[in-house]
């Protein structure tokens, strides 16, 4: 699936629910079920400050495709990343660099990729696109 | 004590958050503030603004007279014999600063070989004493601070003894968040120059017997300094009776603006302090060669200050005096009590803090569930708390906890709010188990 795909598969089960609390049990759930970090690189080097929770990513390269795992405390963040993940795991680094993250804000979570929430989020989703521009430049 | 009554002098509690009526439980961050304090601010700026103490002409004298008004409003409130005895400052964390940098200057920099001998209300001569430097680091300096302070009063500390060279003491506390007052006078014992503690923890809730403290302190010959950014709302402060020689506290904790706190300090002491911020009003005379300083207390206030919040203050005060001060305090204990009560329900719940006395708020966490996830949760139900380390990480770290989920209260609240608290921690939690 493309990554515009995979957006339009998150709006669709996110517009199933009209009560915040189902969009946060179902946020909740996912983020019981991101794929989580091997614990190797669950430590500082891979460590994302984000003052109120942490947040560890990892990246590699896979027949030209880039896979994420990840770990949080808090797991609501856990499960932002995980949709993160969906969206980008399995895709190539130029389709993730060149994606739109509107998606975020038509499923009403985009507050909490804003600079103010001290969640880690936002650096995480940089961390993400700088892992893919690495690997961009790794395979030219 | 009409709690329907006050709310309406508060007109931002009266909104909605997500479709939810807001229940604002973060006072301890800042409270709210009341129609009467709005309205003092604007008017400044509608009918006095005017820069004070220069101008000769009438808006600057009124204006300048209601500023050194509220400077004895202040100093009547918490019971300071001398209006001169308060410095007006942007709240807590600047007073904070102002005592460490000048306190540093003055132990530890031989800046004492620069008072004029027999220095009197003109203060200090700023003109270079030339032994300044050859007096250099002092292994001696010590300063002593409580394991539950809030940054603000402890990395001020911390710098001026790295700057200096020194030490910084730690009085440890218990489980429960009760200082170790046997500890405390072992630590005395090292001689500390300096003695700094809060007097309610921001964090922990608990009240500190600051003044067996302060006793305790002078009884080995230190200073005693009280941060007092969250009791002023909630306790009676009078400073000759503590007979601390510093008090520090924050405009906005208090249902007045930001941007105005003060520092107590005891004359002789705030005499031989060394200006930290130089320029504007705070001189006497200037040349070239040498400067001295205007006499107490705005040798301490550089540069134009926030007048019209501190005319919020003085009203702030005022607003706080109209009410019968112990039914307010009852009625504050109440809410904690209640909202104690409730959460003790909630399974896993842990309080962190729970000091036989405490004061304005309630700290937790929930086994298993991360503060920011509860925080985010219990927000989208319109109820307003904060969580994370609430600027005391070494409390976190004593505690082995990454934050807490602290709800704070002041004389609006109800116990109304308090039930929709406990619902929706209840719920939240539910949800994330
Ligand atoms: C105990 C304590 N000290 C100091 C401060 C700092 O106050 P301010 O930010 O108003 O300077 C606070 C505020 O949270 C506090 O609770």
């Amino acid at each position: 699936m493309t990554i515009k795909e995979i957006q339009q598969g998150i709006i669709d089960d996110f517009s199933m629910f009209d009560d915040w609390m189902d969009r946060y049990a179902m946020l909740i759930e996912m983020g019981k079920e991101c794929p989580i970090i091997d614990e190797q690189y669950r430590n500082d080097q891979y460590l994302i400050n984000g003052c109120q929770s942490r947040v560890w990513l990892h990246a590699e390269l896979k027949d030209g495709k880039v896979y994420y795992t990840a770990d949080s405390d808090a797991v609501i963040t856990k499960g932002i990343i995980n949709l993160l993940i969906k969206v980008f795991s399995g895709q190539t680094p130029e389709d993730i660099l060149s994606a739109d993250l509107s998606f975020l804000d038509e499923i009403g979570l985009k507050e909490h990729l804003s600079p103010t929430r001290s969640n880690g989020l936002l650096s995480m989703l940089k961390q993400m696109l700088l892992y893919a521009e690495a690997f961009a430049a790794s395979t030219k | 004590m009409d709690i329907n009554e006050i709310r309406k002098q508060f007109p931002v509690l009266d909104q909605q958050v997500y479709g939810k009526p807001l229940v604002y439980l973060d006072n301890a961050a800042t409270t709210q503030k009341p129609l009467c304090v709005i309205e003092r601010e604007r008017d400044y700026y509608l009918h006095e603004n005017c820069n004070i103490h220069r101008g000769v002409h009438y808006l600057s004298q009124m204006a300048t007279e209601a500023y050194e008004n509220a400077r004895k409003t202040v100093a009547r409130f918490i019971n300071a014999p001398e209006s001169h005895e308060i410095v007006f400052t942007r709240g807590t964390t600047e007073s904070l600063n102002l005592l460490a940098t000048s306190l540093g200057m003055l132990f530890f920099d031989g800046y004492r070989a620069s008072i004029p001998s027999g220095c009197d209300d003109h203060g200090l001569s700023a003109s270079p004493s030339g032994d300044a430097s050859s007096v250099g680091r002092n292994d001696s300096i010590k300063i002593l601070i409580t394991a539950m302070e809030h940054h603000s009063n402890l990395v001020p500390w911390q710098q001026m003894v790295q700057r200096h060279g020194g030490e910084l003491l730690v009085v440890p506390m218990d489980d429960n968040g009760v200082l170790d007052i046997q500890a405390y006078e072992e630590l005395l014992k090292q001689r500390p120059q300096i003695v700094t503690m809060a007097h309610v923890s921001n964090t922990l809730a608990t009240v500190n017997p600051i003044k067996e403290m302060i006793r305790l302190a002078h009884q080995y010959g230190a200073l005693a300094v009280v941060d007092g950014a969250q009791s002023m709302a909630h306790l009676p402060i009078d400073v000759q009776d503590l007979d601390c020689d510093f008090f520090v506290f924050s405009g906005h904790k208090m249902y007045a603006p930001m941007g105005i706190g003060g520092l107590y300090g005891k004359t002789e002491w705030l005499e031989k302090m060394p200006p930290y911020q130089f320029g504007g009003e705070m001189v006497d005379t200037v040349s070239f060669e040498k400067t001295t300083f205007n006499k107490l207390p705005f040798k301490f206030e550089a540069g134009t200050p926030n007048v019209g919040a501190a005319l919020g203050l003085e009203t702030a005060i005022n607003f706080i005096e109209s009410f019968d001060r112990q039914e307010v305090a009852k009625h504050e204990d109440a809410l904690l009590a209640a909202a104690i009560e409730g959460l003790s329900k909630i399974d896993g719940i842990r309080f962190i803090g729970q000091a036989p006395e405490r004061s304005g708020l309630v700290s937790f966490i929930i086994d298993g569930i991360h503060p920011y996830d509860l925080g985010t949760i219990i927000d989208k139900m319109g109820v307003a708390v904060r969580t994370g380390h609430h600027c005391a990480e070494p409390v976190m770290t004593r505690f082995g906890i990454p934050g807490t989920v602290r709800a704070s209260f002041a004389m609006y609240n109800t116990m109304e709010e308090v039930e929709v608290l406990v619902k929706a921690v209840t719920r939240a939690s539910n949800m994330l188990r």
